[in-house]
């Protein structure tokens, strides 16, 4: 099913005729002049869509959290921060088709009663925010957006906020301190952004892709959408996916296919580069553990693994992984898993706030740590050194970027320590240019 | 480079735009309008000089200290002279993985330059950046609000050649 990229090779779409021709914008009229707020949010609440942004918490629930005191406004705030290493979904929805996610805006705002709404996009993404402001420019020459919506007397105002190159500024409330004008440190929860947010003021802050779900949900019911998919991961979901592939691109999968057939058919990835071997697997964004190929394939149980966020976390962190923002990166024998967790551990060191200590210090010893070991300067002792330093962050911070600097080293070490160990033993042939591992057994 | 004068101000069109900024936060949020405000100003002046951000907080009637708080906290903003054309290039794991380091290389070699450092013609300055958002289309870089992405060595060349003419 194409929920979302259905139209998005249509010549033109970006353009508020051609996207008005393709049935776009019926959805805001269907919502304000035929359903209250309350039923936007009971049809979203039906749907049962779970948050699109890496925590999967249903978007429904989360709107009937939303305090609403008399008198004081509330807010809707799109994170368009997109900076998890691996994701690129959402840079590819909004250049492509603007207008969804402004129309999903709308519907959603709408819904939650909120007269001023903010797009909260990195600052990298200038481009897109142009293109943004121009579906917006657009939709308001149109009568969707500014004053007395549709005559229904609802006024909504949007703004597209650039953020300044901080993939902490991806974390909710960080994103919030960010678009107040300051530096982007994550607050201490309690208060959650429902009752103190933005402006201190009752806040919804959702991703660019859950947003841009809205329109389908609103016109075709929550159930149809909740039809498709598995169990609890209802509906579609984008995936970035890059590295070692035939086919490397963002595809919209219903969930609950199976990893085998997302991996290999020519519908989407189109399989592992041609003459090489599935390596490892990283299913959802830097931050989610990776997994050898076999056991992103099938389960610990031998069952097929599906894309599902259920399915991707069977076994756990023993043998599962997470289907986090869907940043699908994929490797094969050639890569060498060393360098990649050091690659990533050196994100993680320049990215953390440095508010608390266990982050701050954690992320950058974990990187010196697996520099020295890329390098052909590592002790056996440093790979233990690694868990207890990941143990050590994980849970003992104010946000998760901790947990999301712990995951991978921790997952790697658990999965390839054999590499590990191979760079600590023998280190000249280990840093030889293009030198990489070979293990027959881990490749499928 | 570009050497600045020390009269810092907005052409008219950036001052309006600036100003249209400020209006559109609700009453007393304006300090909202701040990285907005420092990526045009960054868009005419190229760097962020101390001149360029007491500029920004007179406009906002800020102290430059809330601005220079969060110039320094945000890697968009440069706080030392650039070149002509920065170039940002993404170093992260995805684009690796598509041979990301090889063609870095090339373009340092190409360039002379190692990160951070500026070319001795004042054309190019080289930044290391994380994930663009882009890693399917790795490896890439940016420069100002370009993508250049599917990088190969030939392409690299090829770009330089244009931007250098
Ligand atoms: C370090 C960090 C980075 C994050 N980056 C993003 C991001 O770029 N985009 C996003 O939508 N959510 C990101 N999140 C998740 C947000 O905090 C939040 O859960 C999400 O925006 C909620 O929207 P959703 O429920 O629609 O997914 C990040 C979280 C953390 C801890
Ligand atoms: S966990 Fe890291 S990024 Fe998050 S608040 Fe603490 S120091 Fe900052
Ligand atoms: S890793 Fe280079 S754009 Fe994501």
């Amino acid at each position: 099913m194409k929920i979302l990229t259905e139209h998005i090779n249509t010549p033109g779409i970006e353009t508020f005729d051609v996207y008005r021709k393709k049935g776009g914008y019926t959805a805001v009229e269907k919502a304000i002049k035929t359903m209250g707020p309350d039923a936007v949010v009971e049809e979203v609440k039906k749907s049962g869509v779970r948050g699109r942004g890496g925590a999967g918490f249903p978007m429904g629930m989360k709107w009937s959290f939303l305090a609403k005191p008399e008198g004081v406004p509330r807010y809707l705030v799109c994170n368009a921060d997109e900076s998890e290493p691996g994701t690129f979904k959402d840079h590819y929805l909004m250049k492509n088709i603007p207008h969804l996610l402004i129309e999903g805006m709308i519907i959603s705002s709408y819904a939650l009663g909120a007269n001023k709404s903010f797009i909260y996009v990195r600052g990298e993404l200038m481009y897109v925010i142009h293109i943004l402001e121009k579906a917006i420019e657009e939709a308001k020459a149109a009568g969707f957006l500014g004053k007395n919506i549709l005559g229904s007397g609802y006024d909504l105002e949007l703004i597209v906020q650039p953020g300044g190159g901080a993939y902490i500024c991806g974390e909710e409330t960080a994103l919030l301190e960010s678009l107040e004008g300051k530096r982007g440190n994550p607050r201490n929860k309690p208060p959650f952004p429902a009752v103190k947010g933005l402006y201190q003021c009752p806040t919804v802050v959702n991703n660019v892709e859950s947003i841009a779900t809205t329109s389908w949900i609103i016109n075709n019911g929550g159930e149809a959408y909740a039809a498709i998919g598995i169990g609890k991961s209802t509906g579609t979901k984008l995936i970035s996916a890059s590295g070692h592939i035939n086919k490397p691109g963002v595809y919209e999968i219903d969930l609950g296919v199976s990893c085998d057939e997302f991996l290999n058919s020519d519908e989407y990835c189109g399989g592992v580069r041609k003459g090489h071997y599935l390596k490892a697997v990283v299913a959802g964004g830097s931050s989610v553990p990776i997994v050898p190929g076999h056991l992103f394939l099938k389960t610990a149980n031998g069952e097929d693994r599906l894309m599902s966020y259920e399915s991707l976390s069977d076994g756990g962190f023993a043998t599962g992984t997470m289907l986090g923002s869907g940043g699908f990166i994929v490797f094969d024998e050639t890569a060498c898993i060393v360098r990649n967790t050091w690659n990533f551990a050196r994100f993680y060191e320049h990215e953390s706030c440095g508010q608390c200590s266990p982050c701050r210090e954690g992320t950058g010893w974990m990187q010196k740590v697996l520099n020295r070991i890329e390098h052909g300067k590592g002790s056996m002792h440093d790979i233990d050194l690694l868990v207890d330093i990941s143990k050590k962050i994980e849970g003992n911070t104010i946000c998760p970027l901790g947990d999301a600097a712990a995951w991978p080293v921790a997952s790697a070490i658990r999965h390839f320590r054999d590499e590990f160990e191979w760079h600590i033993k023998e280190p000249i042939a280990a840093t030889r240019p293009g030198a990489v591992y070979m293990k027959e057994s881990v490749l499928v | 480079m570009i050497e600045l004068t020390n009269t810092i101000a907005f052409t008219p069109e950036r001052l309006a735009k600036a100003q249209e900024m400020i209006a559109r936060y609700p009453e007393g949020r304006q300090k909202s309008a701040l990285m907005p405000i420092m990526h045009l100003a960054q868009e005419q002046f190229a760097w962020m000089s101390q001149d360029v951000m007491d500029y920004v907080a007179s406009l906002l009637n800020i102290t430059p200290v809330e601005v220079y708080e969060v110039a320094t906290f945000y890697t968009m903003f440069h706080l030392e002279p650039v070149g002509k054309h920065v170039i940002e290039y993404c170093r992260t794991g995805p684009c690796v993985l598509m041979g990301g380091e090889e063609v870095y290389a090339h373009l340092t070699q190409k360039l002379g330059v190692k990160k951070g450092q500026t070319t001795s013609d004042g054309l190019f300055t080289l930044k290391e950046v994380e994930c663009l958002a882009a890693c399917g289309w790795g490896p890439c870089f940016q420069i100002r609000e370009k993508y250049y992405m599917n990088l190969t060595n030939d392409k690299v060349d090829k770009i330089i050649a244009e931007l250098s003419r």
